[in-house]
Formats: structure tokens, sequence, C-alpha cells
């Protein structure tokens, strides 16, 4: 099982999967949704998690979003195991470690753009006034500061979107989960938010990592990995494609090595 | 989560479904609404009535031929044995009962009296000339008639406030004018002040005359002994704490007098004010359980309404529950908003239905004029309590369901 580490970033990986066994129990069947995953994801990464349906990426990523819990196996975000957790402790994890995008967006409807941005902090326990600049100020970062007392029904798929990453980011998680960013958004909108995650894991640094089977989406990350039957079938680092490091003359890329984009599966 | 956080989040989740809400809410608007108003009504007339008996004359016995568990006289089926002059007279007898202070007698019945062709059916009261003394009550004109009146067989004639005024409705001088009353000329002699209706009747649909006068010329009803006849006879009590003796000791020679035999029932009744408000009490208490039973069946049904609804609003919103999980909403917290939840749409039902039974009450006052509805804090308190309660408990289903919904699955719902 081939691991690839981002060569020449000698931090500690944000998050650390060892051996992951996921089994479900469908009546008397048990499906081995992942069969033993190692991946490790270093800081400042853009990785794309990729694989057709029934490969057990949703479940990957719902163990590395700390939604889920595996059978077996360890996982370590930031250093802590967090393999073993209840409810209640993975809860706490997510809100301080993650951030979620997801593809409908899932803002609170009736609710400002703002509320929707202090959400992960009022159950982080962030005060009042300390929670309404941290959202304005994350509201700012994606390009929405001028919007922050709209309803999502006021707001454009792709300026949705925007309020959904402000809320990942406004934590300042370790790690932000996309989970098909955009898969709801057209072409035009598209490019724009792959920009934005680019923009903020080049400038920011902040580690993203998006679980999708749209090759368009692998293509603005340095790193796919690509998941099969629950195993890791492949795991490339080059340089990104597309998005604001696509030309060569731009090209900035985190690794310093490019690889060629591998031929999609189908799906 | 703060609990303040959790109240603006419930407000927004009902101002959103403004319909759904107010229609949740009518099961705890009609059951708080109809216990405020009810109660406040009762309150309202509780004191109206107990000031009508405080109204009485203090310390007064009401001496009556029948036992009052018999029912009113006219349902009666064996005719009693009534009370005589008499009777009066030897409860008024000091040497007999020591703690009676005054007497009076009372002989009612229902008669017709005339002015100028306009005729009136009102109750005669045709009493000794103590009455007025011992229940406490003046005259606005005039003067009660006198003991010489009364020996005299004099036909005077004293008006209530409501019969005056059907008889004078000009507002003539009463006072000398003649009145028929059973078709006999009576003189006036004085109107009585206004005592509003009470028990035994409106007093101010009245007339009095004495009790002589009457029995010897117009109702002529005495007992085979030539003795007057008399519905009621009251006695004033000197202390309040010889009530009870007292009672003993008139019905001890009450017994003597109606040759009772030992172990066989009293034929009479001797009642004091507090046995009529203790009666009214007991009526009372059977209407503030047939309230608390209104109020416990529409309380349950609001309940149950917000139960329901609750589930109907955790199924619709459970992508917004997977979501807050998804960002860090531990079970407590997802538990504690539906919870708040469930009790601010009961407690805004209780406060809508509170200012309704208020309302309500207001207006039967309004209406009715003789009595002043009163509002009880308590009972809004309480009120607003049991509604809150109501939420909180139907609210805890709803709430531990959505609190253990798996937020992977939650996401994932359409």
């Amino acid at each position: 099982m081939a691991v690839k580490n981002n060569g020449d970033n000698g931090s500690a990986p944000v998050v650390s999967l060892r051996a992951i066994k996921k089994i479900y129990q469908m009546g008397d069947v048990e499906v081995q949704a992942l069969r033993g995953v190692d991946i490790d994801i270093y800081p400042g990464e853009m990785v794309a998690i990729m694989g057709p349906s029934g490969s057990g990426k949703s479940t990957l990523m719902n163990i590395i979003g700390c939604l889920d819990v595996p059978t077996e196996g360890w996982y370590e975000i930031d250093g802590k195991d967090v393999s073993r957790l209840k409810d209640d402790q993975l809860a706490a994890i997510r809100n301080h470690k993650i951030g979620f995008v997801f593809q409908s967006f899932n803002l609170l409807p009736r609710t400002t753009a703002l509320a929707n941005v202090e959400l992960p902090l009022i159950y982080g326990g962030v005060g009042g006034r300390q929670r309404r600049k941290r959202a304005e100020e994350a509201l700012r970062l994606v390009g929405l500061g001028d919007r922050l007392d709209h309803k999502p029904n006021e707001l454009s798929g792709g300026q949705q979107q925007r309020v959904a990453i402000a809320r990942a980011l406004v934590n300042e998680p370790s790690l932000i989960l996309a989970d098909e960013p955009t898969g709801n958004l057209d072409t035009k909108t598209s490019i724009e938010i792959m920009e934005l995650f680019q923009r903020l894991n080049h400038e920011r640094g902040i580690t993203i990592v998006f679980v999708t089977h749209n090759p368009e989406t692998a293509e603005y990350c340095h790193r796919v990995v690509r998941v099969r039957d629950g195993l890791v079938e492949s795991d490339i680092t080059r340089q990104a494609t597309a998005g604001i490091f696509a030309n060569g003359s731009q090209a900035q890329s985190v690794n310093g090595h490019a690889a060629p984009l591998v031929q999609e599966q189908g799906i | 989560m703060k609990v303040v956080e959790a109240m603006r989040i419930a407000l927004r989740a009902l101002a959103a479904n403004k319909l759904r809400s107010i229609l949740t809410m009518l099961g705890i608007i009609i059951g708080v609404g109809a216990v405020i108003a009810l109660m406040s009504i009762g309150r309202g007339v509780e004191k109206y009535v107990t000031d009508q008996f405080a109204g009485l004359g203090s310390n007064l016995l009401f001496v009556a031929p029948g036992q009052i568990s018999d029912g009113p006289p006219t349902l009666r089926a064996n005719p009693v044995k009534s009370l005589t002059l008499g009777d009066m007279q030897a409860i008024g007898d000091r040497s007999r009962v020591p703690h009676v202070s005054r007497v009076a007698a009372d002989f009612q019945t229902r008669t017709t009296v005339e002015r100028n062709g306009k005729s009136v059916t009102v109750q005669a009261n045709a009493t000794t000339p103590s009455y007025p003394n011992v229940r406490s009550w003046k005259t606005t004109l005039g003067a009660y008639f006198s003991e010489l009146d009364a020996e005299e067989r004099q036909r005077v004639v004293l008006l209530g406030a409501d019969t005056y005024e059907e008889l004078f409705p000009n507002g003539e001088y009463p006072i000398d004018q003649i009145v028929q009353v059973n078709g006999m000329n009576f003189r006036v002699i004085g109107v009585m002040e206004s005592k509003g209706g009470g028990p035994g009747g409106n007093l101010d649909k009245s007339v009095f005359l004495p009790l002589t006068t009457a029995q010897d010329r117009l109702f002529k009803q005495k007992n085979p002994n030539g003795e007057y006849k008399v519905s009621v006879i009251y006695a004033s009590i000197d202390e309040a704490d010889n009530i009870p003796l007292a009672q003993e000791e008139i019905a001890q020679l009450m017994r003597e007098r109606r040759g009772i035999k030992y172990l066989d029932q009293d034929d009479f009744s001797i009642i004091s004010q507090n046995d009529l408000i203790s009666v009214f009490g007991d009526i009372l208490g059977a209407l503030t359980i047939f309230l608390g039973a209104i109020a416990a069946i529409s309380l349950l049904v609001g309940g149950i309404g917000i139960m329901n609804i609750m589930l109907v609003s955790v199924t619709e919103r459970t992508r917004e529950i997977g979501l807050r999980k998804a960002v860090g909403a531990k079970r407590a917290d997802v538990l504690i908003q539906f919870l708040i939840e469930a009790m601010v749409l009961a407690a805004v039902g209780g406060i809508i239905g509170v200012t309704l039974g208020w309302g309500l009450a207001r207006g039967v006052s309004t209406l009715f004029g003789e009595f002043q509805a009163v509002v009880g804090a308590d009972a809004v308190i309480i009120s607003l309590v049991v509604a809150t309660a109501v939420g909180l408990f139907f609210g805890i289903f709803p709430a531990y369901r959505a609190s253990r919904l798996n937020p992977i699955d939650a996401l994932r719902y359409e």
C-alpha cells in the first residue's frame, strides 16, 4: 500500500490513519467498507480523496471528519488519538479541529450569514462579541464582508458556499473537509470556489481535504488519493493542474515535484 | 450552549411557522384561558357573595323550619311545622338563651303592590320592629315602623330600593303616599337602603310591613293556637365566640318547644353566616375541581399537540440537527434546544391564554357589573408554570430523539 508523504514537509501529520477498517453489519452480512487504510496528511496540504461510489470514500470521509469511528485501526488528528472516542467527545473534536463544507451548503435557513458562521463558535463556547468579530473576519476572508446580514435565500449558490467555507474556517480548524463542494454549482462558480480554496490553502496554509468523484476538483489539488474497494489504490503527489497555479510561470507547488494526473476512472 | 441562544433559536423557529405554532398552542391557550377566566370570575363572585353575607348582619343566626338538606321549602315532600312568633320570643328570652342579644322574625310571601295602576309582584317581609336592627339595615328615607305601629296593627309599609324605583319612577317623595298591598291600602313610611341580591333573594325587590298587621289583616297565617307563623327567626349573638354555644342552646330550646323526641332529628335548622359561607365554599370547591378537570384535559391535549408538532419539527429539521452536530453540538446541546423550543411554545401559549382569559373575565364583569373579576397573580403564575411544565414534559421525547440522531444520517437526510 503506497503511502506518499509530503516529502519536504518536516512537521507531524495533521491526519494520520493507520490500518483503518470499517465493518458494517447489514443483517447477517458483514460489509467491509474500509479494509485497512493508511494515509498521512500534513499541514498545508490540499488533497483530493477520489473514488467511485461504493469505494469506501464516504466512510473514509466520515472517519476523517470524526463523524464516525473505525472498527479497527488508529486515527490521530493533530497527534491526538480519536479512534475510540464517544459521541460527545467526537463532537468536541469536530468543533475544534475540523471545518466541514458540504455539497448542499447546509446553511440554516432564515438565519443571517453572520449567524450561520457563528454557529461553531456558539458550540465552542465563544462569547458573543468575540464570536461576532471572528465570524465577520471569516466572512471577509471569503469575500462576503458586505453580505453579513443576508439570509441564505438572499444569496447565490456560490455566495452560500462561501458562507459555508467561512463557517468551516471560523474555528481555525486543523483541517477543512469538503464533500463535493462544487456539486451544486455551475462551472464558473465552481472555478471561483475552487480558487478560493486554493488561495486559503496557499496564503493561509490551511489543510484541505476534498472528497469527490469529480476529476475537475482533483485538478486543483497537488495530491490525489484514490480509493477503491475499501483500499487506497493510488496516492499521487504532483502539481495542481487547474486554478491559480495552473500555468507554468505561476507554478509554486508545495511539494516541489509534479506528477501527471492519472486517467479518471468511470463513475 | 447558552440557554439564551437556545431561546433565540426557538423563537425564530416558532416565528417561521406562525400559523402552525398558533394551532399547536391552541390547546394550551384554551386551557389556560379558561382557567384564568373562570378563576377570575369565580373569585369575583366569591368576593361579592362574601360581602353580601357580611351585609347580613354580624354574629347572626338564622332559624328556619326544616333541614337545609331537604332543599328549598317549595320542593319539600312533607309540609314542615312552621315557626311562630312564640318561638322568637322564647329564643329572645335571656334566661333561656343567655347569649342572644336581639331577635327578629320575618314572614315571607309573594304579594302584589300597586300604585296609580302600576302593579309589581314582590316579596313581602312581614317582620317584627326589631328586624332592621338585627340585620344592620338602615332606611334611606323615613324610619322603620315602631313597636307602637306593630301593636296598633298600623297599615304602614316600607319599600325596598328597587320597589321604590318601580313604583315611583319619577323619584317622587314617597312618604305618606298610599300603595295597595294585596289590594289593601298601606301608607308608605320609608324606603330601605339598597342591599343588592344575596342569599334569600333580592331584598331590594321587597316591601316590609309589620308582622302583626300582615297576619291579622293580609295573609292571616296563624297556627292552630292562633300564634303568628314566621318564616325565619334572626338571633343576634353577643360575641362571635359564643355562636356555637348559642346554636346549641337554641337547638335545645326548639326541640323542647316542638316536642321532638330523643334521637329524633331536628325539624328546623339553625344556620350561621359561617355555615352559609361554607356551603358556598363547597359549591366553589366543586367548581374548582371541575375547572381543574377542564384545565387538565386541555393541557393534556395541548401537550400532545406540542409533542406531535415537535416530532414533525425534529423530522423536518433533521439536516439542521445533523449540521449542528457536525460543527460541534453535543447531545445535550440538541436536547436543550428542542426542550426549550417546546417550553417556549407552551409558555407563549400560556401567555396568550392568560391574556385571553383576562380579557374574558373583564368582559364578563363589565357585562354584569355587579361584581369585579379578580385576576390573581398566583393564578397567572401557576398557569404559566404549569403550561411550561407541560411543554417540558411533552418535549422530552422529541428532544431526546433529536439528540440521538446520527449526524451522518442526519446530514444525508432529504
